[in-house]
């Protein structure tokens, strides 16, 4: 396909300055969050209205060419990275609120609203959008709904695909689909469940219908300092155990701590290995009964110091090394590589522990900041791209640490999804009858592929490959283990 | 069949003499949906907990266990399903459980059976034995297909393992009752639970509103005081009949429609007692009207209706799907079950 025929059919679609070719014009999206991968766009579309979209979606699929959604660009997947030969469709510009229902308690939003503004928008009504991610200033509701985002608050409040009453999509050849309903449930089969991680390979959404809680009356912090991770892994285990589920369960070792306390000064316990962040939230009773129960567990699990919330600004203090971790630990080394597994909690000692230990094997320093609560890890390692070879050191290392994560019974990736990254770790995960169910799914809405090729689900030919490789190198020991 | 291997041979000879099959857990819910094929797959012989560790949070179990038998083992440990899924008779299996999607009381506080599948294990149509999902709380890899089987009613494959999240048991529950007119329970549902207050259930039917609350003790008390209303006796019983369908405004005598709707539609105005859960989202009606008109009203409330109950033998029927969603589901059908050989005539064949 030539890029100007394609240029003159997108312009009947959208007006021509929100086409952009030129390179200085497309730079900025030749790249997610996760930066190692880059690439630049041959065609960026901004759309402003549905029937842009749609109208795009059409002209790509006749003319088969690939199409790569992106919201805000904070996805650490590479899930937006733009296509070599395609159009990358921005959603930038749907910001609109549409609609705020008190009583029904939702928000009809635009793709393009960033999540913290949902909240923003509807926090004068006593009501806030539960999801939470730590990018949440700037990512959008869109992208949160094609990776089913998390927060720090999901443990009790849920992911994504929980807060979701309904989805607008176009299908790639133009159609609008509603998934889901005003209701809480839909005729047929779930296909809101089944779009809500998609990664944009099923469709491209246009209008999400939130669900919006109140806000609790209070929420309380205590801030945990352990002198050894174990310890630390074994409280969030005893917390969880004794029946409460905090509304909040944040671990920090103690390089990240270090590293956030240089960067916000949040008054951090700079000597501890481990820092756990417990918050409780509901009726001030209810907050210091479950305040009171967790401070027993966490002493009799060897918490070497405890500190409590004295009012809001503390706690939001205790939160902002929390929240700005990725960047304090971006400070230490030039490039910081952010991985995302998830393992059942009570292996959480054990994997921390290897995941020491292969740092040392690969000479690699790795900090972790993560959702214990959930057991989503979080380890970021340091590297320097500028070294030779360094940056394939690093991707070594966090192949090992999520083909771990497999191992102890977890998966690749808890919330940032697959992309193109963790593209290879998915034959590890998931056997070829089951990968090629997945290339079924994905052709009942998108025949052709053109939605996100690449991303998410890897061809059975590369799994294949890649099996061959590692079998000869004798490195991966458990190509196929059974998740039940 | 006890065994993964037995049930996936049985599939594929089936499907090799193109026999159809209908996958049944205890037949719970035959009144319900129930399906005619050429051969039987009875799941119960299936059963057992795979694996359960409390502090987890989570459940492995193979899907003929029965749901009285796993909530009995989380009883022992201080944990439920949150979402309070019918038994009907006790007898009600885990695979039924997910693929009829069914939910209690509590699904609009707390979620309903989708919410809490976090890993499925499936014999597809061919035979073949496919792995979704997983055991822990978050899991992003690949396509969602675990939660896509709650409420498929089988027409995808058969269940044979799920994992399932699990939750404490509310330390404390108290339910108040207020007297009122439908439209204004309508309203009080939806601005309790605009409020922060540990909502555990709802109901409202012949005039009385009842609210569960559930949670710590303090708060409870303290929602409780605010809500207003007297306390009602032997609550528990009241919700079990609800959740079970044993109550006694369920007349099983006439057709009882499932409407379920925008949580905020004003009464629907269909002669017949209703009965309201959810905060107003579901609403039960024993009526004689067309389901045209049952379908209608629903579509103006901003939902659907589904044929819940009848006097005669299980005739599943619902409100039409959206012409747009329809070849997605045939696909979808398509590519799970490619020669159409499970539970023929049930919702989900298209
Ligand atoms: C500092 C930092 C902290 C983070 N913390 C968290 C966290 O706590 N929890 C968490 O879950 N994630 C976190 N993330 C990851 C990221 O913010 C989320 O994945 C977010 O949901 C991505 O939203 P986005 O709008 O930036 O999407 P993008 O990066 O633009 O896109 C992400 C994916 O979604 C697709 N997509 C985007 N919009 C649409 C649409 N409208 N229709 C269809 N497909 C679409 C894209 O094709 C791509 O595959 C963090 C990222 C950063 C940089």
């Amino acid at each position: 396909m030539d890029r100007n025929h394609l240029v003159n059919l997108l312009s009947q679609c959208l007006p021509r300055e929100s086409i952009l070719t030129n390179p200085e014009d497309v730079k900025p999206f030749e790249t997610d969050g996760l930066s190692a991968y880059k690439q630049l766009p041959w065609i960026v579309v901004l759309p402003t209205e549905e029937s842009q979209v749609q109208a795009i979606l059409r002209v790509c699929h006749q003319n088969k060419v690939p199409v790569v959604a992106r919201g805000s660009g904070t996805g650490l997947s590479g899930g937006a990275l733009p296509h070599e030969q395609g159009v990358l469709l921005s959603l930038s510009k749907f910001t609109k609120i549409i609609n705020i229902d008190v009583l029904s308690r939702t928000a009809v939003v635009q793709p393009g609203v960033r999540n913290l503004a949902v909240s923003e928008a509807a926090a004068p009504l006593g009501l806030y959008y539960a999801p939470d991610p730590s990018s949440q200033i700037a990512c959008s509701i869109g992208g949160n709904v094609a990776e089913n985002s998390g927060g720090v608050h999901c443990l009790k409040y849920g992911l994504t695909v929980h807060n979701l009453l309904k989805v607008r999509i176009v299908s790639i050849e133009g159609d609008i689909l509603e998934l889901g309903g005003d209701s809480l449930d839909a005729a047929g089969y779930d296909l809101l469940a089944l779009v809500t991680g998609s990664e944009g390979l099923l469709g491209v959404v246009t209008e999400v219908t939130v669900k919006l809680l109140p806000k609790p009356q209070l929420a309380k912090a205590i801030l945990a300092a352990f002198d050894d991770v174990e310890k630390a892994s074994s409280a969030v285990a005893n917390i969880i155990a004794a029946g409460i589920i905090p509304a909040g369960l944040e671990m920090m070792d103690g390089p990240a701590t270090r590293a956030a306390e240089a960067f916000v000064h949040a008054n951090y316990p700079v000597d501890a290995e481990a820092v756990l962040i417990c918050e409780s939230d509901g009726t001030p009773d209810e907050v210091a009964d479950e305040m009171d129960r967790m401070k027993a567990i966490l002493e009799s699990s060897g918490a070497l110091e405890l500190r409590y919330s004295q009012d809001e600004a503390q706690r939001l203090k205790f939160w902002a090394g929390r929240k700005a971790a990725f960047p304090a630990v971006g400070r230490l080394s030039p490039d910081y590589y952010c991985i995302d597994g998830t393992i059942p909690r009570k292996t959480l000692g054990y994997v921390l522990k290897r995941i020491y230990e292969l740092g040392e094997e690969y000479g690699l320093e790795v900090a972790n900041v993560f959702h214990a609560g959930d057991g989503n890890l979080h380890p970021l390692i340091l590297f320097d791209a500028a070294k030779e070879g360094e940056f394939e050191r690093t991707e070594a290392y966090a192949g090992k640490i999520l083909e771990l994560c497999v191992e102890v019974g977890g998966t690749i990736t808890g919330e940032h999804g697959v992309g193109v990254e963790k593209i290879n770790q998915m034959c590890s995960q998931f056997d070829d009858p089951t990968l090629a169910c997945f290339h079924g799914v994905k052709a009942c809405f998108d025949e052709d592929g053109l939605l996100n090729p690449g991303k998410l689900i890897p061809t059975l030919h590369r799994c294949a490959e890649l099996g061959k490789m590692h079998v000869h190198h004798n490195q991966l020991p458990h190509p196929h283990l059974p998740r039940f | 069949m006890n065994s993964i291997e037995h049930i996936s041979d049985f599939v594929k000879e089936c499907s090799s003499h193109n026999r159809t099959i209908k996958i049944s857990g205890s037949g719970s819910k035959s009144f319900w949906v129930d399906s005619h094929a050429d051969q039987l797959l009875n799941m119960q012989d299936y059963a057992g907990v795979i694996d359960y560790e409390p502090s987890e949070l989570v459940m492995t179990v193979k899907a003929g266990t029965l749901l009285t038998d796993v909530n009995r083992i989380l009883e022992k440990e201080g944990q439920v399903l949150a979402f309070e899924p019918p038994t009907f008779g006790g007898e009600g299996t885990i695979g039924g459980m997910v693929a009829s999607g069914l939910s209690g009381p509590r699904r609009a506080y707390a979620g309903s059976v989708r919410d809490y599948v976090l890993g499925i294990r499936l014999i597809d149509g061919i035979g073949q034995d496919l792995h979704f999902g997983g055991k822990v709380i978050k899991n992003v890899a690949g396509f969602d297909v675990s939660r896509l089987m709650a409420g498929a009613l089988g027409s995808l494959g058969v269940i044979t393992e799920v994992s399932l999240k699990v939750m404490p048991k509310p330390q404390y529950e108290k339910t108040l009752r207020l007297s009122m007119n439908e439209s204004q329970a309508i309203h009080f549902m939806n601005q309790a639970a605009s409020k922060p207050l540990p909502l555990s259930a709802t109901s409202f039917y012949q005039g009385e509103l009842r609210i569960r609350l559930s949670g710590a003790e303090v708060a409870v008390r303290a929602a409780s005081k605010e809500l207003g209303g007297e306390t009602l006796e032997n609550a528990d019983q009241w919700w079990q009949s609800l959740q079970n369908q044993t109550a006694s405004c369920f007349d099983l005598t006439k057709p009882l429609w499932r409407l379920s709707v925008k949580s905020t539609a004003q009464p629907l105005g269909l002669s017949g007692q209703c009965l309201i859960e959810w905060g107003g989202a579901q609403r039960w009606i024993n009526s004689e009207h067309t389901p045209s008109q049952i379908f209608k009203v629903a579509q103006e409330a901003l939902g659907h209706a589904q044929l819940f109950r009848q006097g005669n033998p299980a005739q599943p029927l619902g409100s039409p799907l959206a012409t747009s969603l329809i070849p997605i589901h045939q696909r979808l059908k398509k590519n799970f079950d490619p020669k159409g050989i499970f539970n023929p005539g049930l919702p989900g064949n298209f």
